[in-house]
């Protein structure tokens, strides 16, 4: 019998691995014609990252090289595309006009990468990242000096490029359209530790971020401009958001197609004679981007073109990133479910996250950054569905390690270098505690007596404890402290030290660094971390309004029935006609059920819809007000009287000065609601003394007292100072309110937390002329981002979050 | 089953929740994830609190108003407090929503 003739169009991995196992099983078997569009044979494109950065060349990653194709008979045309197919003659005809007849014919025509159709798209230097051509191009735009590239994409591919075009000395920034990196593989806490990896070789890594245009010069690419405003100036964009099948012949042929070519599980497609392996094609609604699948189906293909029976069976598949140093790992199902279970470890020190996910004792999915050493093992485990019941205490830690012991809870206070500050008052180091230790000093109290550590407000305690727990082991006893809540065994005063020290600055750098047991908090930790994160870095942390209690979000009181009380600042307890005739028709136009004057000195609206609260909140703004936060652990109001404006009594203008207290302290954010009054004699008609912060006025000028209360406790302020003039009473007043900021726990009203550090503390910190200033200069950069009002802004930018979704009740009644 | 397009994923925020007005009631749409949703009854059983204005943690929600905490896969109030919310089927289409138009149909006498 003569041999049966076999064309191939596309000579990738996949037909060159289905080519070999036809060739080794009958090598005598076809004649084999193979077309390629590149004008080249089988390459491992897998490692074509390797080659953008300069770790291999092209020659190294060549799989069939000439010799291999001449010893097994193979008619190679290079460079040449398939024009179309007849099938009722059963020829194809090449792009010269050849017409091939053949028994067999494969597809393996791959995919090509999707461009997402910006404006600009089309500019000279806007590029894919598929092949060869693609990575020359890279390397020959990095060898341009001061050569800049925009990577849109931050999945597997993207980032192996932003990787390679930086070790070749490109800057390179990375634009991707969801909130983490590789968030198909990836989980959020993986994804955090891939970001900083890579931040910390220098690439500029964006999430959440869309692009709106690309912007071109001379028909070259010139800069990409994001949907916020922002340009980012680039000569290179490789855009990598992902592949789609390659089906445009297998169409034009017709063939079955869906996503990708249909093939059954012989791999044979709508057409008995025709086959189609690798990325092209569509199994079980399936379609398939890494190599393992490709592989398995190269097989079954070999198998049935031999007229044997196999059957493709697609598997669990694992992701590992090529790039050196970013090591991650990835495989199976890692989505969370009520039927499956986690096993989270968290190894701060060494960088290192895995998740586990079980189901019915089975490991079903596991993530791995830092060190993936295990991966294979877990990723067999996964395959197999090996029951794990009888070693799930110590799975995580890998074949080599059963029957260990559990990770060290302290391992996030080990970790911290031997110069990290541990008390801030004192600028106690980290070394000093241990070297103290290892003289002798066995006990807190000895630690004080020679370090100096925790010996002013204490707020470090729990952190020195620590210290000399990691020091001592097993000798030492270490106090309870209370947790912020069952996500970690830290203290509200730890985490806030240690956002600090290690410069913690999105949520999921505390929940990996410092080792949460849950993957993002709780309702108890959230707000707090949310708050000491935008705190301790106004500038760099964006405030996260899902982390935010109802009323701090939707910036209005929730009441009892859902619906929002609504109230508008008035400075000082100061209004006019026209703000008042402005609350009375916001007040009729939303049927406004009951408005109510406050204790605060404003007007409350109570029982708005929350639909209706964008549209009343820009009819007050119109009318000049602004939100009056009586919803907020912030600024509520500054209670005044009348003063020397109007009082026989007034010695001062207590009036204007809680005016400018107010427009000063309005919008910033603290550990729990903050009042304030400013009485202008002692007589006290706005009654300062059981205020947050409240000022007396008297002739000789203003007494400042902190630490009242008049809610659960009542309490009388204590004297902070007295000041001679206005401007110094605003000093201090902002510095002590900077200072709570800095320093109190998350729903510590001011009185507390001045119990805990002491008044005495407060007032020799306070003292200090330098101390106030920088206080003040931090309070200041922190109002550029707060003092604003954000009703206005809701109203503008968000307005449509507040209306349902959509409305279903038309079609249902139907 | 009849799936209904609702919205684009993007139109909730991670770890937040959007309102889904229905013959049954208002449903609440959570985004647990970049790339996952659940869909549940928006009151919670103890006082009416809107769930969809809780904060979203795993795969929970916590009733802004007294704090009981429900899980979305089951609708089961976790800890000491006992009660449960319906939950409907929702799956996400790449980047679109669908809610199950059946789930949410004016339940019949029959």
């Amino acid at each position: 019998m003569s041999k049966q003739k076999l064309i191939v169009i596309g000579a990738g991995m996949a037909t060159g691995r289905a080519l070999e196992h036809l060739f080794d099983a009958a090598p005598d078997a076809y004649d084999v014609t193979l077309f390629n569009a590149e004008p080249r044979g089988n390459y491992n494109r897998i490692m074509l990252s390797p080659v953008l950065s300069g770790e291999k060349t092209y020659a190294e990653i060549v799989i069939h090289d000439a010799d291999w194709y001449e010893t097994n008979g193979v008619t190679c045309r290079f460079g040449e595309r398939i024009a179309s197919v007849d099938r009722d003659r059963k020829v194809v005809i090449a792009e010269n006009g050849d017409e091939l007849p053949y028994d067999k014919l494969v597809f393996g025509t791959g995919s090509n990468p999707f461009i997402i159709p910006l404006p600009g798209h089309d500019l000279d230097g806007v590029i894919a990242y598929r092949d060869l051509e693609d990575t020359n191009t890279m390397i020959e735009s990095s060898a341009i000096p001061g050569a800049r590239a925009v990577v849109i994409g931050g999945g597997l591919l993207g980032l192996e490029a932003a990787a390679g075009l930086r070790m070749r000395g490109m800057d390179v920034t990375v634009i991707h359209l969801m909130g983490h990196l590789m968030d198909r593989q990836l989980d959020e806490p993986a994804g955090y530790l891939l970001r900083k990896a890579l931040v910390d070789r220098g690439i500029d890594v964006r999430c959440s971020t869309n692009s709106k245009e690309i912007l071109g010069e001379n028909g070259k690419v010139r800069a990409l401009l994001l949907d916020d405003g922002t340009e980012i100036p680039c000569e290179l964009l490789v855009m990598a958001v992902g592949i789609r099948p390659n089906v445009k012949l297998a169409q034009d042929s017709g063939l079955a197609v869906g996503r990708g070519i249909h093939v059954d599980d012989q791999m044979i497609t709508s057409d008995a004679d025709i086959l189609a392996v690798g990325e092209c094609v569509e199994h079980n609604g399936a379609v398939f981007g890494l190599v393992a699948p490709l592989y398995d189906q190269a097989k079954v293909v070999a198998k049935t073109l031999l007229g044997e029976v196999d059957a493709f069976q697609p598997k669990e598949v694992s992701t590992k990133l090529k790039v050196t140093g970013c090591d991650l790992f990835s495989a199976g199902d890692f989505a969370e479910g009520a039927d499956r279970e986690d096993i989270v470890y968290r190894d701060p020190a060494r960088g290192v996250y895995k998740r586990l996910v079980l189901q019915d004792d089975k490991l079903i999915g596991a993530v791995m950054y830092g060190d993936t050493a295990d991966g294979n093992w877990f990723f067999g485990l996964i395959k197999d569905g090996t029951d794990v019941a009888e070693m799930r205490e110590t799975l995580i830690f890998g074949p080599a390690y059963q029957g260990g012991t559990a990770s060290d809870p302290l391992s996030a206070v080990a970790a911290l270098p031997d110069d990290a500050e541990i008390c801030g008052c004192n600028g106690v180091c980290k070394s000093q505690i241990v070297n103290a230790i290892k003289d002798g000093a066995g006990t807190l109290a000895d630690i004080k007596a020679v370090t100096k550590a925790s010996a002013s407000c204490g707020t470090c305690t729990g952190l020195v404890e620590q210290v000399m727990a990691v020091t001592l082991g097993d000798s030492f006893q270490m106090p309870a402290a209370q947790p912020v809540c069952g996500c970690t065994d830290l203290t509200h005063e730890d985490v806030r030290l240690l956002i600090k020290s290690q410069e913690l600055k999105s949520q999921p750098a505390v929940w990996q660094e410092l080792g949460w047991k849950t993957p993002n908090g709780c309702h108890v930790c959230r707000p707090a971390i949310n708050y000491y994160l935008l705190a301790d870095w106004p500038l760099e942390y964006t405030d996260d309004l899902q982390s935010r209690f109802v009323n701090e979000r939707n910036h209005a009181n929730i009441q009892k029935d859902g619906t929002y009380s609504v109230m508008p600042r008035m400075w000082g307890g100061i209004t006019n006609p026209s703000e008042l005739r402005a609350i009375a028709d916001a007040a009729e136009k939303y049927n406004v059920p009951t408005v109510k004057v406050t204790g605060g000195m404003r007007i409350d609206l109570l029982g708005v819809k929350k639909e209706d609260l964008p549209g009343i909140w820009y009819d007050l703004n119109q009318a000049g007000m602004v939100s009056g936060h009586a919803y907020s652990k912030g600024l509520r109001t500054v209670k005044t009287c009348v003063g020397t404006d109007h009082c026989r009594f007034g010695t001062q203008d207590s009036t204007g000065l809680g005016i400018q207290l107010e427009k000063k302290l309005w919008g910033s954010w603290t550990p729990h609601k903050v009042k304030l009054g400013v009485s202008g004699c002692p007589r006290n008609c706005a009654e300062a003394t059981c205020k947050d912060i409240g000022i007396i006025c008297v002739d000789s000028g203003y007494q400042i007292g902190v630490g009242g209360a008049a809610g659960m406790d009542v309490k009388e302020t204590e004297r902070l100072a007295d000041v001679a003039t206005e401007e110094e009473a605003i000093e201090w007043v902002t510095a002590f309110m900077q200072l709570y900021r800095e320093n109190g726990k998350y729903l510590d009203r001011a009185y507390k937390w001045v119990a805990k550090v002491g008044l005495d503390w407060v007032k020799e910190t306070l003292a200090d002329d330098a101390t106030r200033t920088a206080l003040n200069t931090r309070f200041e950069i922190s109002q550029s981002v707060y003092r604003k009002d954000p009703w206005a802004d809701h109203a503008e930018k968000r307005a449509d979050k507040y209306q349902p979704l959509a409305d279903l009740t038309l079609e249902a009644a139907e | 089953m009849s799936w209904i397009d609702i919205g684009h994923i993007e139109d909730i925020p991670l770890r937040g929740a959007r309102i889904v007005k229905t013959a049954v009631g208002c449903v609440a749409v959570f985004r647990t994830a970049e790339a996952e949703v659940y869909a549940a009854s928006n009151t919670c059983p103890h006082k009416g609190g809107p769930l969809s204005e809780g904060i979203v943690h795993g795969q929970k929600v916590t009733c802004p108003l007294h704090n009981w905490v429900f899980d979305l896969n089951t609708g089961l109030a976790q800890g000491a407090d006992e009660g449960q919310i319906t939950t409907y089927p929702v799956r996400l289409d790449g980047a679109r929503i669908l809610l199950d138009g059946d789930a949410v149909k004016t339940r019949s006498a029959a």
